[in-house]
């Protein structure tokens, strides 16, 4: 592996228990810091407005990033569409600190996820289970997170997918050696890294919960089920009092295995978002399924 | 002896999991800190790379701010990596107003800018190991200025990047992150 890889997978290293939010502008982007966010993302409306109100969801208007990079001094995310390597490039000309690829604006490409090994800044992927989050890190994502099934509060979709991604790895951790080629072929990844999670038990980049979450306690069961911090999109800004969300959610994820702190944390905290149940949405409604 | 020692680190949020590991790895027990009480009867403690703003809020709201600056004040060994280091200092960017404010430094935070600006390099540094360590800077501070009892252990590119005052020890960069375990050792002969 080369260096610039070996610093961007650092990078998210840091971001280890912590929350990374939203902001639509560099006033929320504030709130976020303030509150207690390791990293903020980007984006021109959060998932559930995207959801709302339909049309094509693209990479942010470069003048907004910038305000929010001028505004706070922890890293910034910011989104592409699925295979938008141009705005991709974009991005990185920004100097942004991470790009997610993701499945929560319009896909550009029906075939190609972007190969990110020709950027220097790191990308962050999402999967549902293991084999697409092994075909991401061949492709040169640095970090992963759950798909989920964002602008939703409903934490369903994210809970499947990180169950998912443990199943697998345990799956894998059974086979021998002769087994591991079949496996590769099976779950459509690469082999050496198929062998790397036969060997130590766990993906070789972190992995975030994603899409869905919108209380403490959501954020400390993803922490439980083995996440390494959390991402809140529509959580936090669309909820009644988002500084005093942000911060319990913050703590929720540290405190992520104290049930009397995190009953402390869920108190008082005025209306969450209002939510969809996953159940109700149509197929083609379900951002998860984009990407593969 | 040094068997007994036990390390705490600073679990609030970062990368605590690979000091832990590291100690390990030199047989040294740790303990995850994420309270007041969880300091009672530690012999060190590492401050970990993360986010600076996160852990500095978490140790105001969790009232351990002041219990943990006592303490280095009267003695704990202390080491800050990178976000550590900025919880060390007492000035932030040339403003007074720190985080634990206990060592005599003046960091500048995201000195090398945004993560395009992350590098890796290597050094000799003699005090610490005989071969060159690899340094890994990450969104990493460095250190403007120094008070008169701060000792210089390591520049780069003429910035100050490693720095020993008395029980403390802060570094721009993440030995947690390499194989080499020079720092590591370094400390713990600190605690010993």
């Amino acid at each position: 592996m080369n260096e610039r890889y070996e610093l961007n997978k650092s990078l998210a290293e840091m971001f280890k228990g912590g929350v990374i939010m939203d902001v639509i502008n560099a006033e929320q982007a504030k709130i976020a810091e303030t509150a207690g966010a390791c990293a903020v993302m980007a984006l021109e409306r959060v998932p559930a407005d995207i959801r709302r109100d339909g049309g094509v969801a693209r990479m942010s208007d470069p003048k907004l990033i910038k305000e929010i990079q001028s505004a706070v001094s922890i890293p910034v995310m910011a989104k592409v569409r699925i295979g938008h390597f141009v705005e991709a490039q974009i991005l990185e000309a920004l100097e942004i600190d991470y790009i997610d690829e993701s499945e929560v604006l319009t896909p550009a490409d029906r075939v190609y996820h972007i190969d990110k090994t020709r950027l220097k800044v790191p990308f962050v992927n999402g999967a549902k289970n293991l084999g697409e989050a092994l075909r991401r890190i061949g492709e040169g994502a640095s970090m992963i997170r759950t798909k989920g099934e964002a602008g939703t509060g409903d934490v369903v979709e994210a809970v499947t997918h990180m169950r998912q991604m443990n199943e697998d790895i345990r799956y894998l951790q059974s086979l021998t050696s002769e087994q591991l080629m079949s496996a590769a072929k099976d779950m459509g990844a690469p082999f050496q890294l198929v062998k790397y999670v036969n060997e130590h038990g766990k993906l070789p980049v972190v992995n975030f919960a994603a899409g869905g979450v919108a209380t403490p306690a959501d954020a400390a069961l993803m922490m439980q089920l083995g996440c390494d911090g959390v991402f809140v999109g529509s959580g936090i800004f669309k909820s009644g009092d988002p500084t005093k969300r942000a911060e319990a959610i913050v703590k929720a994820v540290t405190y992520y295995d104290n049930p009397k702190m995190l009953a402390d944390l869920s108190e008082d905290l005025g209306e969450a978002m209002v939510g969809i149940s996953v159940s109700e949405l149509d197929e083609k409604e379900r951002l998860a399924y984009r990407g593969w | 002896m040094a068997g007994k020692k036990v390390i705490g680190i600073l679990g609030l949020q970062g990368a605590f999991k690979e000091h832990i590991e590291c100690l390990k790895s030199l047989d040294i027990q740790s303990r995850l800190i994420k309270s007041k009480e969880d300091m009672e009867g530690i012999d060190g403690i590492i401050l970990p790379g993360g986010e600076s703003t996160v852990m500095g809020k978490m140790l105001i709201d969790f009232k351990m701010i002041e219990f943990l600056s006592s303490k280095i004040r009267a003695g704990l060994p202390a080491w800050g990596t990178c976000a550590g280091m900025i919880l060390l200092a007492n000035r932030i960017d040339s403003i007074n107003g720190a985080h634990l404010g206990v060592m005599d430094i003046d960091v500048k935070r995201n000195a090398y800018g945004r993560q395009i600006g992350s590098f890796i390099t290597s050094q000799l540094i003699p005090v610490i190991s005989n071969n060159p360590i690899p340094l890994v800077f990450i969104r990493a501070p460095y250190i403007n200025s120094v008070g008169s009892n701060v000792r210089v252990l390591c520049k780069v590119d003429g910035n100050i990047v490693a720095v020993r005052e008395g029980n403390m020890l802060a570094t721009s960069f993440h030995p947690e992150l390499t194989e080499d375990m020079s720092f590591h050792r370094y400390f713990i002969d600190m605690v010993s």
